[in-house]
Formats: C-alpha cells, structure tokens, sequence
C-alpha cells in the first residue's frame, strides 16, 4: 500500500478491481464503510463475480478475467478524451513531456525489438531523448509528437468503448458509468482509492494490470494524497515483511538486488545502480545504493567484510538466471536437478499450479524438510489418500523431515502489515509439546552446518563460517537482538569531519534514521528501510498510543512505519507547486517557504524547494512514469494480452497467445488447453471463512464452510444439465476434479466478441489433511506460467470442461 | 495507552463486585449468597493477557490473547480465549470469521508436537529426536552443497551459487525470523529462495 488500511476513511470513491475486500480482508473493509457513511463516498466494484464486495457497492460491473488491462487503458482514454485529467500534476509530477527515442515504436501488440526465439525484447530503444546536457529532453507543451503523453494517446486509441466491450465482456453502458465515476476524481479536489490483490496479480500480465491502474491514478493525481493511492491488500500477515526483507531468490533486503554473473565485482555491481538524476535538480534517493549496501554487507559478515576485500562482495552468490523462483524451482526438481527443499510454513503442494506436476517434483528429491506449526499436504505428499492424494509411497523415495514450529500465540516479534507498519507483537502461550521457534531452528541448522564445515572442511566455507553471530545465547538469538540488527548499529565512531572533537555516531549505538548509513564499513543496517524501527529509544514497533490529531488516520505514534515513519509515501505530491495542498481539507505537508511539515513525515527533504524538486524521489526523473522505459519486460506501456488459456482469440493482436514475453518452459505449453477442447472459462478465489489451506485445521471454520464446490450460471447449468448441489466433474489439460456444483445468480454469462463466455468460479481451501472434508483445489487444474516480470502463477484465468457426474460415495 | 479505565479493567471489576456490594445495597441479602453460587464465575479472571496481531491476512488485526499462567513469569501458559484488541486502530477491537475462531488454529488436533521423519519408500513418518533431525538436516546439507555448489563459472569468475537445494520462507513468520532466515539462506549460497509474496 503507498497509503494505509486507516487512511481509506479519507477517500471519495473505493474501486475494488483485482480484489475482494469484503470477502478475504473484511476488517479492513470497515474504512471502506466508514468512508461510505461519514463523507458520502462511492464504492465501485469491476469483478467476473458478483461478490460480496459487489453486494454492498454503489455500482458493480462485470469483467471477463485477464482482461483488466484492456478495462484501464479503455478508461484512461476516456478521462484524456473527457479532458478528466489534473494537469497540473500530469505536467509537474509524471514523465508526460519526456521525449522519448525516435526508434520506439508499437503495433500489432508488440513493441520494436521483440525477437519470437527468445520470447523477448531488445528493450534499447524504449528510452527517453538525451540531451546534451545529460538530462533528458522535454516539451512542457506537451505539443511533440515524441512525448510520452502523444505516445501514450497514440497507444490507448485502439481501447473504445465497443472495443471494451468486445473484450472484456462488460456491457458498454455500465462500462461508460464507471468510467464516469472514475473521472470525477480528476479534481484536485476528489480521491479515489484503489483496492487490489491477487485478482490483478495472478495473471501472465499481472505487473501490467497494476500499471494500468497506477497510471490512470497518476493521470486524476490520485497518488501521494489522502484517501488516494495504489493499495495492494497483501494476503499473508508478514507477506510484507518478508518481501521488505527481500527472502526472493534475486533479493537483498529494503529492495536491492544480488548481483548476476556479469558483476564480477563490486563496482561494477555499483555501475547499474545509484543512479545519476534524469532531470536538474532532482533527488534520485538510489544514489545513496551503496551505503545500504555495504552496510548490508556489514550486517552480515561484520569484521569479515572490509575495504580490502571488496566488503564481501564474493560472499555473495550471483545469479546466471533473472531468479530462481517456485516455478523454475519446480521444473528444475521436476528434471531431477535438485536434491533437496525446505518448506517453511508452506504447503506448495496446494500453492503452486499443476499439481500432478509438483508431486512428480517432490518425487524426485532425495530430501524435504518441513517447518509447519500444523500438518501440511506437501509433508505428506508421498501418502496415499485416494482419489485425493493417488500416489504409491513405496515408489517415493524422498526421505521427509517434518519440524514442528510454534505458531503466533507463542513467538515474539514484528509483523508488516499491507499499510507498511511494523507492529511487534509477544508471546502468550506455551509451545506445545516440542514444538520450536523458527528462529531456534534456523540457529541450529546455521550452527551445526557451520560445525560440519569446521570439522571437515570443504567448499567455501567462509561465508557460513564468517557470518555474524553476536547473540547473547548463540543457540536461541532473542526476537529484539534481531530486530536491532535490522534496524543497523554504528560498527566504528565516526567523527564530525567539521568538528573532529565532536561524535557523529558512537560505536555500539543504533542508528536512528538511514540517513546516517555509510558506505566506509562503519555502520551495519540489516534493512535499511527499517532503520529507525529499534533506537537508542527502544522498540518503535512496540508503541501503543493510538492518539490520531486531526483524525488524518495516520496515527503517527502508532508502532513504527517504514519508511522513517512515513504513513503515505510520495506525499510531497499533495501538496502543488508552490507547496500547497491541492485540498486544504487533505492537507498532508506543506511548505512555509523554508521547510515542509504537517501531519506525516515528509517523503522528500525537508529543505527541498518545491517549484524544483520532483515528489517521487526514488525516481531519477523526480517524477513518476507513465512511460516505464525498459524496466518491464513486456513494455514501456500495459497491452491488452489474452491468459495463455482464453475463451477467445486477442482481438487486438490475433496472433499472440498469452503474454508474449512470459516464460514458458519446454513441455507446459503442449499442456495448455484450447478453446474447442475446454470451452468454459475458470477463475479461483477465497471464501471468507477460509484462510489458504490453513483454516482446514479448524473445526469452527471447517463447520462454516465445509465442502468443496465450484460455482456456475444459471444458464450454464441449464445448458450442461446440471443440477444445484449436484455432482460435476471438472477437468483442464492438466488434471480433474470433483466437486459438488452452486447454480448461481452471481456468476452471469458474458458476451465476449460476440459469443458467450460462462465462467466457473473455483474455491481453494481443500486438500487431505485437517478437520475438514477432503476436497481438491484449483491448483490440480491451472497452468505451469507465471507473470513475465515476476512469475506469480496464472490462476485467475484459466479454461475447463464441466459435466455432470453421478453421486460420489 | 490513552484509555484510563479499558473495556475489560471494566468488566472485571464490575464482575467482581455484582455478587457482593450490588445486591447487598438493594436488600436481597437472604439469596445472596444462594444466588451468587449460581453465578459462573468470570472466565477471564485471572487470566494473563497478552497483546499479538491475528496471523491471518495483512489486515493485521489488534488481538489480545487470555492464559491460565503468565508465560513472563516463567509459568507454563495456555491461552483460553482471544478477542479484537478495542485499542487497535485498524479493527477497532473486531474480527473477521477467521480471526474470531484463532483459538480453534492454537489448539488445532493437527499442531505438530514432535519432530519426525518419513524414510525412503515408507508409508508412515516416525517421531525422532530434534538432534537427529537437525544433524539429519545439517548432513544431507552439507553433502548436497560439497557437491554441487559453483564456485566460479564457465569464464572463471566466482559466483559462489548454490542451486541444488532450495529454500521457501515462511510469510506469517516475524520479521526476526525472516532476519536470520534469510542470513542462514544466503550466507550458504542458496539462490533457489523464496515466499509466499509470489504465489
């Protein structure tokens, strides 16, 4: 979220797109009624299903899945057609005048430089004008047919109503009134908030779906503002926290990257990062890359990682690939490639796509370790349960070790929640039986394996054997010695070069902000965005006083939020030109001619004047991008792409199947369906008593919803000869499942270019283990491709058969 | 804390006082005593209670946590109840179908009690002491990664990637957790590393 779960109480329109508030996050949803009730606002809701967000909405729209791009683009061009666009910030705080390099260019769905063998882009060209003077040229006019803007009018032409309609399945009429909706927030003087979650994600072009809605929100000027911004409805209790901290394979944590191959060292690495400004004047934050990095560095490695030795550099792994992520992951033990997999509060065997593929996978490991407060399907994937688990255990050789941790009730520390608050938490219970902590495990695992290398030697050992292990009891590091860490120490004094009587930092001292890291080996930051969540004043993610001035929502005493405390990131763009906000009433910080100051902690210097300084900082342009240059594989611009398994053919662009970038590895594209074979178009989703394949451990929640289904239509019921409650079979390319049917009102058939879509909605929650019914999920049908950028799973769109069967014992 | 008096300081003392004072003063005291033994008492008296956040979704909801014994005084604690922290700001003391049943997550009859491994072939995991898992684990590490960690690649340069064994974190763990996770994971080279942010 740039903004937070309290702040939504501040918005004039909710739209949930890509999400399902009221269903999978409902107490969040509370500030969507709050802000309903006490100053009018709307809420808008675009889904395939009428869901129970949809059931308390002032205007529901329907949408085929994986067509959500089509949808955005179809309504920014609408809001420029309707002049609904706040200038101002279009022309001071996005990338609109930017030129952009005459090689560009654009049709038929694809972009210059796209190469079919490789599935990818030379991305050269997708690049601003450079000037003489190194910055990158612009037209305030916005009058140069290579601006950004002419560029962006030129791309979204081709999204009319009709064609909106034809693609995505929503009736042009009501398609026109969201639109309408949405473009009154164009007003500096309106918010509009948008709510998402896997809806948008979980799709070959999931990245692309989130730009679409970040664009038209920087298009009204809807970021960095009170009651406005992107808002990701993160599903785990800590997914934040974990992703803040980078534990991806191509991550250090506060979002920088580990090096691939060709940073064959340190400054090389540093050559493609800590980027010069684009624009006079501009803060481009990156630039200060390498004293996070180094004192990441430090953090780890401590005495072990000096000047000399290019602070550790070395100890680093590289990569050879763009990451080893779950879905190469699978496909290399798929191919026999790996020996073992730990599984940390995880169950990939529901989690991940093509089941009958991740059990051929785990098949082949020679070891898997589970750490799991409960039972999990994926430690007992080699069990047989039937038609539910149809496996022979004397064939699986895997040797399984199973540990059992303790849960929430019985471990102390800090989660994140989506709005970014880092808010600690303690123990109130004792493990059950021998249950441990994660962080003892992890200890033992570190220190025995340290042991080995110690006893035996063998291939280097230097990083395990150097890493830092400054704990009070080695065995079992405290919660608040780790979150220290995080937090960063000073390593050595350093003292004012002005001044040398004076102490800049003192040894042995947390650092307060991350400002003060350096890059000379003399400050350790484990993640440097927390910086300042543990002090020389204590625990900041432990403070308790909900005190809220001016009832902003912000509760800026309230635990800790990265970063430096900050509630709404980019909110120095609330505030216009001179300094002022656009909407007294939502006034965040403003400028009194010499700083800037007011309710939350400002995203941008103090001191930074505000005719010449840009609010997105991070950016080296200072402004934000609706031209993204080469920094997404699938373009500069969102395009309209099909799932890999669609109902129809891209109208746009017939000849791309799927995202045309998208990775896609040798025997998954002959087990993707096609339309003849697998007529009907599938999406998966949550239930609200449900969380994951947790909650099947519950009796109360197994009560509540207990037994598998699948939802259709009316009329798809009526056209399959299926009868409500009863029997279906449901099959993909890939597998087959059996579930009991819900013949409903709230799924409708669509009309896509001309022909009727029925979409079968597929709950998740069932598996083999637990309190509840055996069931099966969505997993044993949806397809082996993920994201193009990122490679989250395709599960939102995917094509089956349905048929009735007779009862099922 | 802003409140002086919070909800359940409230409740408990009314609680305490409803058998006694109240019904003394309005001159019942002959059922008194045969009224107040059939009174169940409070059920959160002398409770331990402890501030956490729900462990479901993102939302991140205020919760506090009711035990027979204080785990801070070393006592061995289990919780009896758990309700929507009033003081949170983000739920305002509510929860949602999953938070309201968390108890029923704690006390699950499929909690893990004890480490165990299932052998190759076999179809039942047997119970084994956490030396033996971790020196299990420890070995079948160290083995995998002496034989197949890169050290430098093709072209000479070092790399030091490990990609035989893989690792996937935890997103309902703490930060802490996450900390030292990921500098176990990384300071052995593994590269195959990832969490529930991508699913």
């Amino acid at each position: 979220m740039t903004n937070s779960w309290t702040d939504i109480r501040n918005t004039d329109l909710v739209v949930i797109m890509g999400g399902n508030a009221a269903e999978a996050h409902p107490c969040g949803f509370k500030w969507v009624t709050e802000a309903k009730a006490n100053r009018g606002a709307k809420l808008i809701v675009v889904d395939p299903r009428f869901t129970r967000s949809a059931a308390v909405a002032d205007f529901y729209a329907p949408v085929r899945q994986g067509t959500d791009i089509a949808f955005l683009l179809g309504v920014i061009r609408h809001c420029i057609e309707t002049d609904k666009v706040q200038w101002e910030y279009v022309k001071n705080f996005t990338n609109a005048s930017y030129l952009v390099k005459d090689g560009f260019a654009y049709s038929d769905g694809l972009f210059v430089g796209y190469d079919e063998q490789k599935r990818d882009y030379n991305r050269t060209d997708w690049e601003y004008k450079i000037g003489a003077d190194g910055f990158v040229e612009t037209d305030p006019t916005l009058q140069d047919p290579r601006c950004v803007w002419n560029l962006l009018k030129e791309h979204i032409a081709v999204y009319t109503p009709e064609m909106v309609e034809r693609i995505c399945g929503t009736p042009k009429a009501k398609y026109l009134k969201v639109c309408e909706m949405i473009a009154e927030t164009s007003s500096p003087q309106k918010a509009m908030t948008s709510m998402y979650a896997l809806g948008w994600t979980q799709h070959s072009k999931g990245s692309q779906n989130i730009r679409g809605m970040a664009m038209l929100q920087l298009i009204l000027g809807n970021i960095g503002i009170r009651g406005g911004g992107m808002n990701a409805l993160r599903g785990h209790s800590n997914i934040q926290g974990l992703t803040d901290i980078g534990l991806m394979s191509n991550l250090i944590p506060g979002y920088m990257t580990l090096p691939v191959e060709r940073e064959v060292d340190r400054s090389t690495y540093m050559s493609t990062r800590g980027f010069k400004p684009l624009r006079p004047n501009q803060t481009s934050f990156w630039q200060n890359y390498g004293k996070f990095f180094v004192s990441f560095q430090k953090a780890m490695w401590g005495p072990a990682a000096t000047k000399e030795n290019d602070f550790a550099y070395q100890y680093l792994p590289k990569l050879d690939v763009p990451a080893y992520d779950v879905l190469r992951a699978f496909e290399l033990m798929h191919q026999g490639k790996m020996t073992g997999y730990f599984c940390q509060g995880f169950n990939p065997l529901l989690a991940f796509p093509n089941r009958a593929k991740l059990t051929a996978a785990l098949a082949k490991l020679k070891f898997l370790v589970t750490m799991d407060p409960l039972e999990t399907e994926t430690a007992r994937f080699w069990e047989n349960h039937g038609e539910h688990n149809e496996v022979d255990p004397t064939a699986i050789q895997t040797e399984v070790i199973q540990l059992p941790t303790t849960c929430f009730a019985e471990d102390e520390g800090a989660v994140v929640n989506s709005g970014r608050w880092l808010q600690w938490h303690w123990p109130g219970a004792t493990p059950p039986g021998e249950a441990k902590t994660d962080v003892w495990i992890m200890a033992q695992i570190h220190l025995r394996l340290k042991a080995l290398y110690a006893k035996e030697g063998g291939k280097f050992p230097d990083a395990i054997r150097d890493l830092t292990w400054n704990y009070k009891d080695r065995e079992d590091p405290h919660p608040a010695e780790l979150a220290k860490e995080l937090n960063g120490y000073v390593v050595e004094t350093v003292a004012d070069p002005s001044d040398p009587a004076k102490v800049l930092l003192e040894k042995g001292k947390q650092v307060a902000a991350f400002a003060l890291l350096r890059d000379d080996g003399t400050t350790a930051a484990g993640c440097w965005i927390y910086t300042g969540c543990f002090t020389e004043a204590g625990n900041m993610m432990a403070r308790r006083d909900n005190s809220d001035p001016d009832a902003t929502g912000a509760y800026p005493k309230w635990t800790f939020s990265w970063p430096a405390n900050r509630r709404i990131l980019y909110n120095r763009a609330s505030a216009d030109m001179n300094g002022k906000a656009w909407d007294p009433t939502r006034k965040l910080i403003e400028w009194d001619g010499s700083r800037w100051s007011g309710y939350d902690v400002p995203d941008i210097a103090p001191t930074a004047k505000p005719d010449q300084v840009g609010p997105f900082i991070m950016n080296p342009e200072g402004t934000s991008r609706l031209f993204s240059r080469g920094m997404m594989r699938d373009g500069p611009f969102p395009v309209h792409y099909e799932p890999f398994e669609a109902p129809i053919a891209n109208v746009i662009a017939p000849r791309i199947r799927g995202n045309p970038v998208a990775r896609v590895f040798r025997g998954d594209m002959e087990q993707f369906g096609e339309a003849r074979e697998f007529p009907y178009a599938a999406t998966s989703y949550r239930l609200t008593e449900h969380f994951h394949y947790w909650t099947k451990n519950n009796h109360i929640n197994s009560v509540l919803q207990p037994e598998f289904f699948v939802e259709i239509s009316e009329e798809l019921a009526k056209e399959k000869g299926i009868r409500p409650g009863g029997w279906v079979r449901v099959w993909s390319k890939r597998g087959s499942i059996k579930a009991k049917a819900v013949v409903t009102k709230r799924i409708r058939p669509l009309i896509c270019d001309g022909k009727p879509v029925h979409i079968v909605g597929i709950p998740l929650h069932w598996g083999f283990i637990g309190a509840a019914k055996k069931g099966f999920g969505p997993n044993s049908l949806t397809p082996y491709v993920g994201d193009a950028n990122i490679e989250t799973p395709e599960y939102k769109a995917f094509l089956v058969d349905i048929e009735p069967i007779s009862g099922v014992a | 804390m802003n409140m002086e008096l919070s909800r359940r300081a409230f409740m408990r003392g009314a609680g305490a006082g409803l058998a006694g004072t109240a019904m003394g003063a309005l001159g019942f005291g002959d059922i008194e005593a045969a009224h107040a033994s059939s009174i169940r008492a409070y059920k959160l008296l002398g409770t331990t209670e402890t501030r956490n956040t729900c462990t479901y979704c993102s939302v991140a909801c205020g919760i506090i946590t009711y035990a027979k014994g204080d785990l801070a005084k070393g006592e061995k604690a289990t919780i009896i109840h758990i309700e929507g922290d009033v003081d949170h700001p983000t739920n305002r003391g509510t929860l949602c179908p999953k938070g309201a049943a968390l108890l029923d997550y704690v006390h699950s009859e499929t909690r893990l009690t004890q480490p165990k491994v299932r052998k190759p072939g076999s179809d039942r995991f047997e119970t084994v002491s956490w030396d033996y898992a971790l020196d299990r684990i420890a070995r079948l590490m160290k083995d995998d990664r002496d034989r197949n960690l890169v050290e430098k690649n093709n072209d000479g340069v070092t790399v030091n990637r490990w990609t035989t064994t893989g690792f996937l974190a935890a997103s309902a763990t703490t930060n802490e957790t996450a900390w030292l996770t990921y500098k176990v994971v990384r300071s052995a080279g593994m590269v195959v590393f990832d969490n529930q942010a991508r699913v």
